[in-house]
């Protein structure tokens, strides 16, 4: 079904630690990896599958190790990503950092873990915070607690365990809304969407029965009620906790919390998206001489709101020297290594503009290598204000035992990360000026 | 010792080591130094010690020396320890199997342990030691942890039962695991349910024919109930599950779509991708003009935007998908262009499954939007990825006609650039425009020959002297064009020799004057200085097509070549539908059927959408029912490939890349050929070598008197006629004719008997009577006449019985038939109403025609268009039927078939299976399209006719039964 065996490796291909699931594929094969990959790499055409002779290789890389499945079935791929990612996720909860020397350090816990995550190649228990119930890394202190499974290992509730207390019973409810945005030279929005994710912190007691409320358009279309605003939600992806049929049913949000902090919910929005901050650039080029950027941003969201931590990142040649900058506001500086230009306003309030110079200096032999145009990149934060203007209406909790509990909400609009605002410049290349002496 | 002092000094310190200090002891005599501690008496140092033979374990020493002390440490209440100790059993107990007994004492008293972790870890352990004698003592353990009161161990005891499986089948099925595992799918734990199914498939994967998952509508409850409460990973293994099922009709099947979809908005992608893959299932049954089915179209595009969202690798797995569902279902995803835009910093491999999928749904409302990209991408360093753009921008022109213009001109833009690869690959994709619109941009052709030099890739030199070839009319300078490529002639590839070769021969046919001595030349380094058969083949051909008749020749090789058409990658469509029934996994990744990469699994049947089955509506399908292997009735429908990528053009169509094949002459045309080309051939070679040239028996300077009927290139229109009547002729068998069968008994017609049949002869239908007088009286004044009937048979003349017919005598009649008389509809569709007078009186009878009398000669039809008009005809037209104890191979069947006007047009053999294509043309102009299996040994056929008519497939198919069974 899905992995025959998983394999840790790190960046020379030697394997760290390893699991053989079902004996159905020599151990060995693994051997066959990472000559494969270099020979794609030096192609320039990795792919995240590949095979030698019956076995495939499943792979992804994080940090400086190679997770690697292998099979000889024609096996459930998204199911063993999406599982090598669960991996990462479940290590990196146990050992903060997930890198050669920790699986190293961790062994005996990384073979328990292994054990208790996958059987015969079905994935089992994979969530950290019940898996850390019964497999600690303090071997000895654990005696006791191991004794038992958790029920919430195999509880219909497998992500929540019982018995949990609070002094004061919080709920801290983050939207945050990221924008994906791409701008053309000539200044015509390609695509936009808004992905936003609800994240959660939970203090609460008990088993407490969630109830989220949102101005979601299709569920005032349902109910008949129409109280101002309404969001239409492309697309909603909840954590495991939420009950999906409920949702399909009547939109309703209704759940178990898991403990702690937690992702709740996904959603996209397509809707078009004014860029909260414009770019506007001229970057002159003159061959075997220098490079001139000019670069303004203007803020195109609420006077009364502010953008924080803009950094505006421009692409400059690999090739490039003594830069010179030159802001109206904020600070800039070369990231050689990056080949980028990275202008940061700590502070950017709606409805304003900036402007920022730069200059570099171009070798006059010139590198020969084809260089890529990559888009001008902004990053950003506006807190308080969400683009799509969803809002959270009500949270009800219900426990048992009565409790009172409080719930706290925070909006956040942000660009960078996975998501980003990109924009598309033109070059303008001049021939090297002739200099008469 | 050095280790030991190590450890001594941490302790003293108190400090906190990590694990890695023991991978640090690397020396000689280690392995000694290991057993004396693990045979410590203190519990520390034995764990200690356990530890580090793990540890040497890992970093891939052999520690198997230690297996008898290691395994000593396995009576341990310490369950770290155990658990260490179990993990080296489950890595050195099938080195030493006989030492692994040992074990079993401690195995199958863990199994009864108080804490139920030590149970699960020991029954999931023991699973995972392949030894075959450990497995005996397995099974008691089993049993009872099979049926334990806690979940988790119950959980875990499910997949054992699929390890034991594995190792030792016929065990599992005597100890009745099979049944307890059956029983779990009721269990009252979801977790317990979703490992119970998942083992079930596993097992039931490897074993298509157990019947294992024996769903119906109320296992189907469970696992739909089960299906929300249990992990994500549990409704992936139940979602799988559900895919294998194949509802009893559309209602059943709409009510599970209802409750899978909730699980698109789970937060894991695969649990998404497996909904997905039960929801394009099962929706193949619903009515296309049900509600239900519109929303749930609209239910799937949203999950399948926010795939692309995931991480870069489950991104491409689900574009890979994507890649399907958009060929099966267009319309799904044609709004979404826009979010298959590439990111600057996309992985290649997500760039180039993302510009695939763009092409895709390229259609005139988003062209604009999409060059514009394509340009852009066209300006990127990545040089795949650039080339793939270029390509991408020639399909799009292709594709969408409004946009020829614009691309053409975006592609000059490019080709200005002068970088090299860029230049190339867009004349590759212009070659292809050229054969698309034909003398509609020739203008660019003098930009392209500016860029002659810079070619070095063979593909794009083929390209650009097949344009020169083709336009050398217009090129003033073709010839020495062509002449500069023949200099290195021996030191081009394959493409380009042949290319060269037809271009030359061309360029000679359109000014012959001035380039006798090129030709001259091209063909003798083809044929004589050449190792390649192909090229030395077709150098042949050439020569003695011009050498004989050059008018011919020019016919042959500057006929007008059909258009290319514009999907030319669509994946063929049963191959399509068995992808779809595997959305999600490896196969879906790599676009070929599992039994294509997975070993050991030819035999395993191949998965099918189910057929759209109305409620109320009778189907043809024998048998509904479903099989644990998926195998869904084989009502779906099925298609010739889409490209003839076998059969490449002799004269054009091999420079073509793959994914831009053009189209190809029918295969029969292929086979008919090759058998006329030994006939005629030898004929040829026999009759006309005199001249007794050396080069192959053959005198091609004194060019044989007689040219291969058919010349057997299967040169798109021009040649394909060539080659019917060649086949036409060359059919050693004639129509099948019926057995006469008595229409009219002598006793309800006053002494006259008639009985006859029907025949098809030299194309003119013919009612073969027989009169029989079986009275006293002498008959006389014969006439016969037809009630209208549903094609509009009549007798052409009348009915010539000119001497009167004595008592006792009989006389044989043959009636030619037309079919212009009155039309009205019959029941059955093939009956016929006969009114025969004579001088005693009229009378009445009823027959039935063979339809296949109705089967015309022109009924072949082109391969492209039977592919189109395939896609066209709705599926609800289709019906399947069984033909029974038939013998023949699928050759003689093919033969057989078409004395009677059935043609086949292509052929295709997937895994010993041959997929026969055949087209029908009916006399009143309805076309009939049949898709044969055969499979070698199986002597039932199953066909598959699509027709706009669909009443008529019942009578086609009883002549297939007929032609096939006499």
């Amino acid at each position: 079904m899905s992995a025959s065996a998983v394999f840790v490796l790190d960046l020379k291909g030697k394997v760290l630690i390893c699991r053989n699931y079902k004996g159905d594929v020599d151990m060995a094969e693994i051997d066959h990896f990472l000559p494969l990959l270099m020979t794609q790499e030096e192609e320039g055409l990795t792919c995240p599958i590949m095979s030698h002779g019956n076995v495939h290789f499943l792979w992804i890389k994080h940090t400086n190790l190679y997770l690697v499945a292998t099979t000889n079935k024609n096996s459930n791929a998204s199911l063993v990503y999406a599982f090598l990612y669960k991996v990462v996720e479940v290590f990196t909860e146990y050992f903060t950092e997930l890198e050669e020397e920790s699986i190293q350090d961790n062994f005996v816990v990384v073979y328990e873990l292994l054990d208790e995550l996958m059987d015969f190649g079905f994935p089992q228990t994979t969530d950290s915070k019940i898996l850390q119930e019964y497999i600690t890394q303090e071997g000895t202190k654990l005696e006791v607690a191991k004794t038992k499974v958790p029920t919430t290992v195999t509880n219909a509730v497998s992500w929540r365990s019982e018995g949990i207390k609070y002094k004061k019973n919080e709920v801290f409810i983050d939207v945050i809304e990221s924008i994906n945005l791409l701008v053309n030279a000539n200044g015509s929005v390609m695509s936009s969407d808004i992905v936003g994710t609800v994240k959660l912190k939970t203090m609460l007691s008990g088993m407490p029965e969630l109830r989220l409320g949102l101005n979601d358009r299709a569920l005032f279309a349902l109910t008949g009620r129409d109280k101002g605003k309404t969001v239409t939600m492309e697309d909603v992806k909840f954590h495991q906790c939420v009950r999906l049929s409920r949702f399909e049913s009547d939109r309703t949000i209704s759940f178990i919390p898991p403990d702690g902090e937690s992702e709740l919910m996904s959603y996209r929005i397509n809707t078009h998206v004014k860029p909260l901050i414009w770019i506007e650039s001229v970057i002159e080029k003159f061959s075997h001489s220098r490079v001139e950027i000019m670069v303004k941003a203007k803020g195109q969201f609420k006077k009364q709101s502010v953008a924080n931590n803009v950094e505006v990142r421009v692409p400059v040649p690999s090739d490039a020297d003594s830069p010179k900058f030159k802001t109206s506001t904020g600070h800039a500086k070369y990231v050689p290594e990056k080949n980028l230009a990275v202008w940061t306003i700590k502070s950017f309030p709606g409805g304003k503009e900036f402007l920022m110079r730069a200059s570099f200096g171009l070798p006059s032999v010139e590198n020969d290598e084809m260089e890529g145009k990559p888009p001008i990149t902004v990053n950003f934060e506006i807190p308080y204000f969400t683009v799509s203007g969803i809002q959270v209406r009500y949270m009800k909790i219900i426990e048992k035992s009565g409790y009172q509990a409080l719930p706290w909400v925070r909006y956040i609009t942000q660009s960078g990360g996975r998501t980003a605002m990109l924009f598309r410049y033109s070059l303008y290349s001049k021939k090297r000026p002739i200099i008469y002496s | 010792m050095e280790w030991a002092n190590q450890l001594c000094e941490n302790r003293q310190f108190g400090s906190k080591m990590t694990d890695s200090k023991y991978f640090t002891t690397t020396k000689k005599g280690e392995i000694f130094e290991l057993k004396a501690e693990l045979n410590s008496d203190k519990k520390e140092k034995k764990k200690e010690a356990v530890k580090k033979v793990i540890a040497s374990m890992t970093v891939g020493k052999d520690v198997s020396a230690l297996f008898p002390d290691v395994v000593n440490c396995m009576q341990t209440d310490n369950l770290e320890l155990k658990k260490l100790v179990y993990l080296y059993l489950m890595n050195y107990a099938k080195s030493q199997p006989d030492m692994a007994i040992m074990a079993v004492n401690t195995f199958v008293k863990d199994c009864e342990d108080p804490n139920p972790l030590i149970r699960a870890l020991a029954v999931r352990t023991m699973g995972c030691i392949r030894v075959d004698k450990i497995t005996e003592y397995l099974c008691e353990p089993l049993r009872k942890c099979l049926k334990d009161e806690d979940p988790y161990v119950r959980k875990t005891a499910a997949v054992c039962v699929a390890k034991l499986h594995d190792i030792n089948a016929q065990l599992v099925e005597d100890q009745g695991f099979l049944d307890t595992l059956k029983d779990l799918i009721s269990d009252s734990n979801p977790m317990v349910v979703a490992n119970a199914v998942a083992a079930l498939s596993e097992i039931a994967e490897s074993h298509p024919n157990s019947n294992l998952l024996d769903l119906n509508p109320q296992s189907i409850n469970k696992l739909l109930t089960a299906l929300n409460e249990c992990t994500e990973w549990g409704q992936i293994f139940i979602l799988d599950c559900l895919a294998n099922y194949t509802p009893r009709d559309d209602r059943e099947s709409q009510s599970i779509c209802e409750r899978v979809t909730p699980r698109l908005s789970h937060a894991n992608s695969a649990v998404v991708l497996s909904a997905v893959k039960v929801l394009m299932k099962f929706m193949e049954m619903l009515p296309k003009d049900l509600d239900y089915y519109g929303t749930l179209l609209k239910k799937l595009a949203p999950p399948l935007v926010t795939l692309l969202s995931a991480e870069p690798e489950l991104q491409y797995v689900a574009l890979r998908n994507i890649n399907l569902i958009v060929q099966k279902r267009p319309e799904i995803l044609k709004h979404e262009m826009k979010v298959f835009f590439v990111k600057y910093n996309d992985p290649i491999y997500v760039k180039l499954e993302k510009l695939d999928i763009m092409i895709r749904l390229a259609s005139q409302a988003n062209i604009a939007q999409v060059l514009a990209e394509l340009k852009e991408y066209a300006t990127e360093v990545d040089v795949d990825f650039v080339r793939k753009a270029v390509r991408a921008i020639g399909r799009c022109a292709i594709k969408v006609e409004q946009s020829a213009e614009r691309c053409v001109s975006t592609l000059l833009d490019l080709i200005q650039t002068k970088v090299n690869y860029v230049v190339q690959e867009a004349i590759v994709v212009i070659k292809d425009i050229f054969r698309k619109y034909p003398n509609k941009y020739e203008s660019v052709i003098a930009t392209l020959c500016e860029n002659l030099d810079s070619l070095d890739e063979p593909e794009a030199r083929a390209a650009m002297i097949w344009i020169v070839g083709e336009y050398a009319e217009r090129i003033d300078n073709a010839d020495e064009l062509l002449e500069s490529f023949l200099e290195g002639f021996h030191d081009e590839s394959t493409q380009v020799q042949l290319q060269l070769l037809t271009a030359i021969v061309k360029l000679f046919l359109k000014k012959p004057t001035e380039t006798q001595e090129l030709v001259q030349q091209v063909l003798s380094l083809a044929t004589q200085d050449s190792d390649n058969p192909d090229l030395r083949d077709r150098g042949y051909i050439y020569w003695r097509l011009l050498s004989t008749d050059p008018v011919a020749a020019k016919e042959v090789v500057l006929a007008e070549k059909p258009l290319i058409s514009e999907e030319t990658d669509l994946i063929e469509p049963t191959l399509l539908e068995e992808l779809i029934c595997h959305i999600g996994t490896l196969a879906s990744v790599y676009h070929k059927p599992p039994s294509a990469f997975v070993e050991g699994s030819r035999g395993v049947m191949h998965k099918r959408l189910p057929a759209r089955t109305g409620s109320g509506e009778g189907t043809e399908c024998p048998d509904v029912g479903n099989a644990a292997g998926g195998s869904a009735p084989e009502a779906a429908p099925s298609i010739i490939p889409s490209q003839g990528d076998l059969l490449g053009d002799l004269l054009n169509l091999d420079l073509a890349p793959p994914t831009t094949a053009g189209p190809t002459p029918s295969t029969s045309g292929m086979q008919m050929g090759g058998m006329d080309l030994l006939g005629g051939g030898l004929d040829s070679l026999l009759g006309g070598d005199i001249g007794g040239s050396p080069a192959m028996g053959a005198g091609f300077g004194a060019a044989p008197a007689v040219m291969p009927a058919s010349l057997n290139a299967p040169v798109g229109g021009g040649l394909g006629d060539l080659f019917d009547l060649g086949g036409g002729v060359g059919m050693p068998m004639g129509a099948y004719i019926p057995p006469k069968t008595v229409w009219l008994p002598a006793m309800k017609a006053k002494g006259l008997e008639i009985s006859g049949t029907f025949a098809r002869r030299a194309g003119v239908i013919q009612m073969e009577l027989v009169l029989t007088n079986k009275a006293m009286s002498v008959m006389t004044d014969f006439a016969i006449q037809f009630n209208r009937n549903s094609f509009g048979l009549a007798p052409a003349g009348p009915l010539q019985v000119l001497t009167p017919l004595g008592p006792n005598q009989t006389i044989e009649v043959s009636l030619p038939l037309s079919t212009v008389g009155p039309v009205m509809k019959m029941d059955p569709l093939n009956n016929l109403q006969v009114a025969v007078k004579n001088n005693i009186d009229v009378f009445y009878f009823s027959c039935q025609y063979p339809i296949s009398m109705l089967f015309v000669e022109d009924g072949k039809m082109e391969r492209q268009v039977f592919l189109a008009t395939w896609k066209d005809i709705p599926n609800d037209n289709e019906s399947q039927f069984q033909i029974q104890d038939c013998h023949l191979n699928s050759e003689a069947a093919s033969n057989k078939l078409q004395g009677s006007n059935i043609f086949t047009i292509a052929k295709r053999t997937v895994e010993g299976q041959d997929m026969l294509y055949m087209s029908i043309k009916l006399s009143n102009g309805i076309w009939v399209l049949a898709e044969l299996k055969v499979q070698a040994g199986n002597p039932n056929y199953t066909i598959s006719l699509k027709c706009r008519a669909p009443e008529v497939s019942q009578c086609v198919f009883q002549c297939y039964e007929a032609v096939l069974k006499n």
